[in-house]
């Protein structure tokens, strides 16, 4: 346990683009008022889509299951407002995807809502008390019931990483509270304001996993949230290790090596190192699980950007459409000109508001038409500040190069699926080429490639 | 007032009909850093060579002003020529024909006839750039190519010979560069021939150091002081218009092959000699750090350097020119692809594995 982790507090590479963390403060979180309809995605994480378990016309309540999953990589989803199920619909997910949907016509009647909601889902007291009185297995029985999934992204479900394997034992867990994408401070919002159940949440995973350590990871221009955490773990063990604020840091390939001086292999998880790492919401999202045995039906959701009235940090019932959120906040500025879910940097642009929030959803940001304007691409003058901003040691421009001109081989030569698209090569490009979306094709192509 | 975010996609409430959202949904990351454009680092290197043009100017006079003048008003033209002939949009904007044109006037001799400056551009611009697709796509630094062009085609008028003139305004340029007479002072060592006394005078005047690394010795009109240059390759360096590895592995390089030289008594000059005197900071820093012409990883760039570095003094050395940064350049622009595919860097994590 006093064991120091080896990382440097950083990672070679990466960017820093203009935080904008101040537009949305984490202290400022509001609980949107119920939605009269929600649609609740049937595929809202990495892996086999649910299948529906309820008819059209039927009454459900806040957390009853709606959709069980089909898979062992798959979780389960669960009514997010008390009422009445429509038709199945299919939802277009911000990537794209076309998912079956169980919507849900609110009741007047709501079970939580306001402050009381905010309470019920992160307030009051958070005993884990003797860690051993669990059994590692019902943890992990307890995160697939309630439908647990990485909050902070890729959605990945949460009971398989809590699964420890006899052949890759694990010696530490890491809580990442680093939260690197501009703009978003849902994660902030939450250790600032309810740190209590986020070390709960560790304890138990750690417990799960057979962890020897737990370290909690805030980048430094965090200070509040680091120190409400540093507080709540006293006494239990738990360390808060402050990270260098740079874009990718939040990152689990950029995580570990920070952290622990590890490099997850290529293709691989941080599993194979001896390491877990859990989202600070996902870790808050597993103390309610456990102990009080309520599934995963809210999240808080930063809606921010210049092109947003009034940016907050919303706690929102999964399944919300995006307009819900943006109404709430004021509406848009004359000047918007692109909504994205999640962050600026990984984010997917909306092509219709009428999207709904799923459990990977961080946060909406609306951009200005300054903002995303970008000047027109010219060739590429090889200056290597793609490579030199690359926090994965790639080459993106050959990669992206290569793929444009259809050559796989030659952009495998450079490990084109090493990459995992976190755009600091694009977003550094003097000669402003789409390198991410060019890599994204060929991986693409490479796939087509496979298949036949 | 609630904006409707459809009808806006489609073009504005009062459009007629649907149009692409194209604006608006877009690829991540949907932010860039605008002020970092290719633009910007041509105006860093223009920046850069600044001082090295002051001093030029300090010491050469109105011949400067001219011969770089001339360089990249020639440059310029031509650039906006035969882009015009190729049909492609003006690239003047991108200041690469500027750069080009004050490096290749900086690296003639003040005396050069103007039709050197002229047919030095129309072949930078057009057989070291334009043929080749344009910025970018070329393979050697087309300021390089113009030069070695013209270096060959009026070997009198680039020669040694050409930067001694007795009798002018220009004290400085009665003198020898310090390279030539190094190299007359070596090859008449070698050949067994007595030191005149002359030689041994001007071989002592260019051992001092001071003038050499301020400036105020013969040379082509760029490359005399030291102190210019190292001031502007410092700021590209610095704003990373510019990679550091580049200037590090020549200096390397050199020092070390010039000490072992200078210690076998190859030549009579010190690696420090080396260093400063002749064209070797000005290649280091503003001809090799050419981002087109050189390797794309850091591991890459120290590589090519270092070759430039080892090839200068070889050159200096044993080729039957007293400088060779020109040939230097071109030669290891010549493996840079080479270069690249050997210097493919591990990902973190490891290689992805073979696909079976």
């Amino acid at each position: 346990m006093t064991t120091l982790a080896a990382g440097k507090g950083t990672f070679a590479g990466g960017v820093h683009p203009p935080e904008r963390k101040e537009l949305a403060p984490g202290t400022l979180i509001e609980v949107l008022p119920t939605p009269s309809e929600v649609r609740v995605p049937l595929l809202q994480h990495l892996g086999a889509p649910c299948e529906a378990t309820v008819k059209a016309r039927a009454k459900v309540a806040l957390g009853d299951m709606v959709g069980k999953p089909t898979g062992f990589v798959s979780a389960p989803v669960h009514a997010s407002v008390s009422g009445t199920v429509g038709r199945l619909s299919v939802a277009t997910l911000p990537n794209g995807r076309h998912v079956g949907a169980v919507p849900i016509t609110s009741s007047e009647q709501q079970p939580l809502s306001g402050v009381a909601l905010m309470d019920d889902i992160f307030g009051g007291e958070w005993p884990v008390g003797d860690v051993e009185r669990y059994e590692p297995k019902a943890i992990a029985d307890a995160a697939q019931e309630a439908g647990l999934v990485g909050l902070g992204g890729a959605a990945f479900p949460t009971h398989v990483k809590l699964r420890p394997s006899e052949e890759r034992p694990i010696d530490t867990l890491l809580i990442n509270g680093c939260e690197c994408e501009p703009y978003l401070t849902s994660d902030d919002g939450l250790m600032l304001r309810f740190p209590a159940p986020v070390i709960a949440g560790a304890l138990l995973a750690k417990h799960a996993v057979g962890a020897d350590r737990v370290i909690v990871c805030v980048e430094r221009n965090k200070p509040g949230a680091a120190g409400a955490l540093a507080r709540a773990a006293e006494g239990t063990g738990i360390r808060v290790r402050l990270l260098k604020t740079k874009y990718p840091q939040g990152g689990e390939k950029q995580l570990t090596v920070a952290v622990l001086g590890r490099e997850v292999p290529t293709g691989g998880l941080p599993l194979d190192i001896g390491a877990v790492v859990l989202n600070v919401g996902t870790a808050a999202s597993l103390a309610r699980a456990v102990l009080r045995g309520k599934p995963l039906t809210h999240r808080i959701v930063t809606v921010s950007g210049a092109g947003i009235r009034h940016p907050k940090n919303l706690l929102v019932p999964i399944g919300t459409a995006y307009r819900n959120l943006v109404e709430y906040c004021g509406g848009l500025t004359p000047d918007a000109a692109r909504a994205v879910a999640g962050g600026p940097m990984m984010g997917f642009a909306l092509g219709s508001l009428d999207v709904p929030v799923t459990k990977g959803t961080s946060g909406l940001t609306v951009l200005t038409r300054d903002e995303v304007r970008r000047a027109e691409e010219t060739t590429c003058v090889r200056c290597g500040r793609c490579v030199d901003a690359c926090p994965l040691r790639l080459v993106p421009t050959k990669i992206a190069l290569a793929s444009r001109a259809g050559d796989l081989d030659l952009a495998q030569r450079y490990h084109m699926t090493a990459c995992m698209e976190c755009g600091c090569c694009a977003y550094v490009c003097p000669a402003s080429v789409p390198l991410v979306q060019l890599i994204r094709l060929g991986k693409a192509e490479l796939q087509k490639a496979k298949k036949s | 007032m609630e904006r409707d975010w459809e009808k806006d996609q489609a073009g504005g409430a009062s459009a007629p009909a649907p149009t692409a959202p194209s604006v608006y949904v877009a690829p991540a990351p949907h932010l860039s850093k605008t002020a970092l454009t290719t633009r910007r680092m041509m105006i860093d290197v223009l920046v850069g060579l600044a001082p090295a043009i002051a001093m030029s100017i300090l010491v050469f006079r109105w011949y400067a002003v001219v011969q770089v003048g001339l360089s990249v008003l020639s440059c310029l033209a031509f650039e906006a020529a035969l882009t015009r002939m190729r049909g492609w949009r003006p690239t003047l904007g991108d200041g690469s024909a500027a750069v080009t044109g004050v490096i290749l006037g900086l690296s003639l001799p003040w005396s050069a006839p103007w039709y050197v400056a002229v047919i030095g551009s129309i072949v930078a611009i057009g057989l070291g750039k334009v043929v080749f697709g344009g910025l970018g796509y070329n393979i050697f630094n087309p300021a390089m190519v113009g030069r070695a062009f013209v270096m060959l085609s009026f070997a009198r008028a680039l020669g040694a010979s050409a930067y001694v003139r007795a009798g002018t305004a220009l004290e400085v340029v009665t003198q020898a560069t310090p390279l030539t007479v190094a190299k007359k002072f070596a090859s008449d060592l070698a050949a067994g021939k007595a030191i005149g006394e002359d030689l041994q005078v001007q071989l002592d005047s260019a051992r001092e150091l001071w003038p050499l690394f301020v400036g105020q010795v013969n040379g082509s009109l760029g490359e005399t002081s030291a102190l210019a240059l190292v001031v502007g390759g410092l700021y590209l360096c610095i704003r990373r218009s510019a990679s550091w590895e580049i200037p590090a592995g020549v200096v390397v390089s050199s020092f070390v092959l010039a000490g072992l030289a200078n210690w076998g008594g190859l030549t009579p000059l010190t690696a420090l000699h080396h260093l400063v005197g002749g064209s070797l900071l000005f290649g280091a820093f503003f001809i090799a750090t050419d981002p087109v012409t050189s390797p794309l990883t850091p591991r890459g760039k120290f590589f090519f350097g270092l070759g430039v570095g080892a090839l200068v003094v070889v050159l200096r050395l044993f080729s039957g020119y007293p400088e060779g940064v020109m040939f230097a350049v071109l030669l290891m622009n010549a493996v840079t692809p080479l270069i690249n595919r050997w210097t493919i860097p591990r990902p973190v994590g490891g290689e992805t594995a073979k696909a079976a």
